[in-house]
């Protein structure tokens, strides 16, 4: 999709992957508060590797606007502090930092043509003149926008000018691009054509993407790591696949992906397992994630763990009455409500055919289940600003 | 618009017009469809009607009935019927025939019969002072009837002086450039030139200098106070931008002679503002703000305020934070970043609201007639004076008539420059 002969000379390319594996840019016990009570960002410790794509993802006021603003400048942190290549830079004015940005809205220059646009932070720069001007057209070669070079943004669809946003974004070669929800305005389709180019630019140009988003589908497709983020502070912070098999809280199980949870409490606890009653009668085995015995659980569970089967080999096994088919065209969802009245989305094949009201046995592996104490946070402080 | 582009609000008539496509017929489409556009266009136009009538009657047909006064004056022609046909065939220089001197005898003693020799006499002294006194000490000696016309006008200098045939000529034609000349200042000469009139006569050029040097002054003073404020409201929370909004246009809903008649407290020789300046130390001695420009230009300034200020807020209302985010993260430092992606977008409010301020204190009238001295009257006090004091509407008309002339010049400067449409006065 993208020429060779296009590709913009990165310094951070040159590293070696491994080489800047640590601490390129760090946070250590990082604190924002805006009216002095309550925190938008708490004690947060996060350190991004070069050349990591990492994502920070969560719902609307979980501070990772707040965290992300913390790093280009825009905000100051009441406390700890943001290390960037080993330099703190508490005293450095986002002008300073050469960091690209790129936000929700692009925020391009209206009264700019698409060319001066992608000029303006070289031009800042004292860059000669016939050097920007090669420079502008390899970055608008590289989103495949040269033929569009003196047109206002206006002028341009959605996903042309969030191309150009990357392109300015790009264009001085800063070793760290941050990424504030840039595809939130497209439509699905556009959204995923525009995660696959970020991620050919990404691993192309070799630069450090700290990207945030509160589309967890996103963060799963585009990144090395995702920080989780609820309440101020991280819930958990690991690649895709740890986030989507082994959630470490019922918060995150939930947010990432489809799930299914069962309310119940914790019977009795066995080394990584625990037995839970669940509210309303029935029980299932699953894995014990910091809960004890006694206390009231959540227990997790993905649809697609879920079979329509006899249980065997130990098993949970739950009888249910069918309460409804969603038909998906690859797949179809099973609403199967328990005896003790909770219900299971299933998925199933398309060409399963069974009709409300049809008795059916739902069974799962243990280590499918995830046992999450009910209360389940991340410690810190409810915020009710940072987005 | 295409022919395949309903409009909204024709939606309906569209959807018919498509099975006429379908039959191949396009043509036809794009008639129903302007036949359609056309009513929708009749009747928006019928409801705007009301004002439109009110505004033709009394704002349109006023001003040009009151502006043609400044070139049409027929009261000298309908006055000096005889004069006017003995001049036809005079060369303009030098003394007319007697003939002539004999016709215009003749036009003021009949004047004198029908009561109208005063109007003559005033209207004659509007194009040429001192004319009032000549023709009515004329009209007695005529009417006493003990010598010859002709010899009763070669007896009175006044007539035989060199510049008063050709007034007396311009004037039997009713379609007449004087008032416009005299308005600049200027003149025909005796020889069908045009030159200045003498120094002492001269005042409208300096009139209209001083008005728009005040004029630029406001404006200015405006634009320094009210772009900061206007940024701090567009920049603060919604709650405390309506506040400042309301503290902004509170004195706008006061009357604009009640706010004069504030400043003129405030700015008296003994007014608090000259007691601040003493107790400041920042003056010696008391000021005169009182009838004096830079009174004056206060306050205009106080009243123009949110003329300037709202169109220029109204843009920067407009603009995202995320512009400065972005100019910054790209690497301007903040001057670069206001001079180069703020500025050029709010500088159609900041025209916007200059126009406006500056074409409003063109033709301000109270404030500079109660705070201005002597100097400082604007040519509005002068329309005003000669419509209300010298009744001399000719004269008013051809003022108000270059006023006119140099506002849409300047404001077409300004579309010229900006682009009209791009001009953000709401």
């Amino acid at each position: 999709m993208i020429a060779e002969a296009t590709v913009l000379p990165a310094d951070s390319a040159a590293a070696a992957p491994d080489a800047g594996r640590q601490g390129f840019v760090e946070f250590v016990d990082v604190e924002k508060s805006y009216d002095g009570r309550t925190f938008a960002v708490t004690l947060l410790n996060l350190s991004v590797a070069r050349g990591e794509f990492l994502t920070l993802l969560g719902p609307s006021g979980s501070g990772k606007t707040t965290t992300l603003n913390m790093l280009a400048g825009f905000e100051r942190p009441t406390g700890g502090v943001i290390t960037l290549e080993g330099r703190s830079v508490d005293r450095l004015p986002p002008y300073e930092r050469n960091i690209g940005m790129v936000f929700q809205n692009y925020a391009l220059f209206p009264h700019m043509s698409v060319e001066e646009n992608v000029a303006f932070p070289l031009s800042v720069r004292k860059i000669t003149k016939a050097d920007v001007a090669s420079r502008v057209g390899r970055a608008l070669d590289m989103v495949r926008l040269r033929q569009f070079g003196d047109r206002r943004p206006a002028q341009l669809s959605g996903g042309q000018q969030q191309r150009v946003a990357l392109a300015r974004a790009l264009v001085f070669e800063p070793s760290l691009v941050l990424m504030d929800e840039p595809l939130g305005a497209l439509d699905k389709k556009l959204r995923e054509h525009m995660q696959l180019e970020i991620k050919q630019l990404h691993t192309m140009l070799g630069v450090t993407i700290v990207y945030v988003t509160h589309d967890q589908s996103e963060a799963l497709t585009m990144s090395d790591r995702v920080a989780v983020f609820n309440n101020g502070g991280i819930a958990q912070l690991g690649s895709p696949d740890d986030l989507y098999n082994t959630p470490q809280s019922s918060f995150v199980a939930s947010f990432i992906g489809e799930n299914n949870t069962l309310e119940g409490k914790v019977e009795r606890t066995s080394g990584k397992e625990c037995r839970v009653a669940l509210d309303g009668g029935g029980s299932v085995a699953a894995l014990a994630i910091g809960v004890t015995e006694g206390a009231p659980c959540h227990v997790a569970i993905r649809p697609e763990r879920l079979k329509l089967a006899p249980a065997s080999n130990g098993a949970n096994a739950l009888a249910a009455t069918v309460d409804g088919r969603i038909y998906l065209g690859d797949h179809q969802r099973l609403l199967a409500r328990l005896e003790n009245g909770q219900v299971l989305t299933v998925k199933v094949g398309p060409e399963a055919t069974m009709g409300n009201g049809e008795p059916v046995t739902v069974s799962c592996a243990p280590n499918d289940c995830r046992a999450f104490p009910a209360d389940a946070g991340t410690g810190g402080s409810i915020s009710k600003t940072g987005e | 618009m295409s022919a395949l582009e309903p409009t909204k609000l024709d939606r309906p008539r569209a959807s018919r017009d498509w099975s006429a496509a379908d039959s191949g017929t396009a043509k036809s489409v794009a008639a129903a469809l302007r036949r359609a556009d056309l009513g929708d266009r009749l009747r928006s136009l019928a409801l705007a009607a009301p004002l439109l009538v009110l505004l033709a009657l009394s704002f349109g047909i006023p001003i040009v009935l009151l502006l043609s006064r400044a070139v049409y004056d027929p009261t000298i022609a309908d006055a000096l019927p005889q004069t006017s046909q003995a001049l036809r065939g005079w060369n303009g220089t030098g003394l007319p025939d007697d003939a002539a001197f004999l016709a215009l005898a003749a036009d003021l003693r009949s004047n004198q019969a029908k009561g109208t020799a005063y109007e003559l006499a005033k209207s004659l002294n509007a194009r040429l002072p001192g004319a009032r006194s000549q023709v009515l000490k004329t009209v007695r000696q005529l009417e006493a009837a003990d010598r010859p016309p002709l010899e009763v006008m070669k007896a009175v200098p006044f007539w035989s002086a060199p510049g008063t045939w050709p007034v007396i000529e311009s004037g039997t034609h009713s379609v007449t450039s004087f008032y416009l000349l005299s308005a600049l200042d200027l003149r025909w000469n005796g020889d069908g030139g045009i030159e200045r009139v003498s120094p002492e006569q001269a005042i409208f050029v300096q009139v209209f200098m001083r008005t728009f040097f005040v004029a630029a002054a406001v404006t200015l003073a405006t634009l320094i106070l009210g772009f900061p404020l206007a940024y701090l409201i567009a920049s603060v929370p919604k709650g405390l931008a309506a506040i400042l909004i309301v503290a902004v246009l509170l004195p706008f809903w006061t009357s604009i002679l009640v706010r004069t008649a504030a400043w003129t407290v405030l700015l008296q020789k003994f007014g608090l503002v000259n007691d601040l300046l003493l107790w400041l130390g920042v003056a010696d001695d008391r000021l005169d703000l009182m009838y004096s420009r830079i009174g004056l230009i206060i306050a205009m300034t106080h009243i123009q305020l949110p003329f300037t200020l709202l169109p220029i807020y109204s843009v920067m209302r407009t603009i995202q934070p995320s512009q400065m985010k972005a100019a910054y993260s790209l690497g301007a430092k903040p001057y670069t970043a206001f001079r180069r992606v703020y500025l050029p977008q709010v500088f159609p409010g900041v025209m916007a609201g200059c126009l406006l301020t500056f074409i409003l204190c063109l033709g301000y009238y109270i404030t500079p007639a109660l705070i201005g001295g002597a100097s400082d009257q604007l040519i509005s006090n002068f329309i005003a004076s000669y419509v209300n004091v010298e009744l001399n509407w000719e004269m008013a008309a051809a003022l108000s008539f270059i006023l006119l002339v140099f506002t849409l010049a300047l404001f077409g400067i300004f579309a010229r420059i900006l682009g009209l449409d791009r001009l953000k006065l709401v």
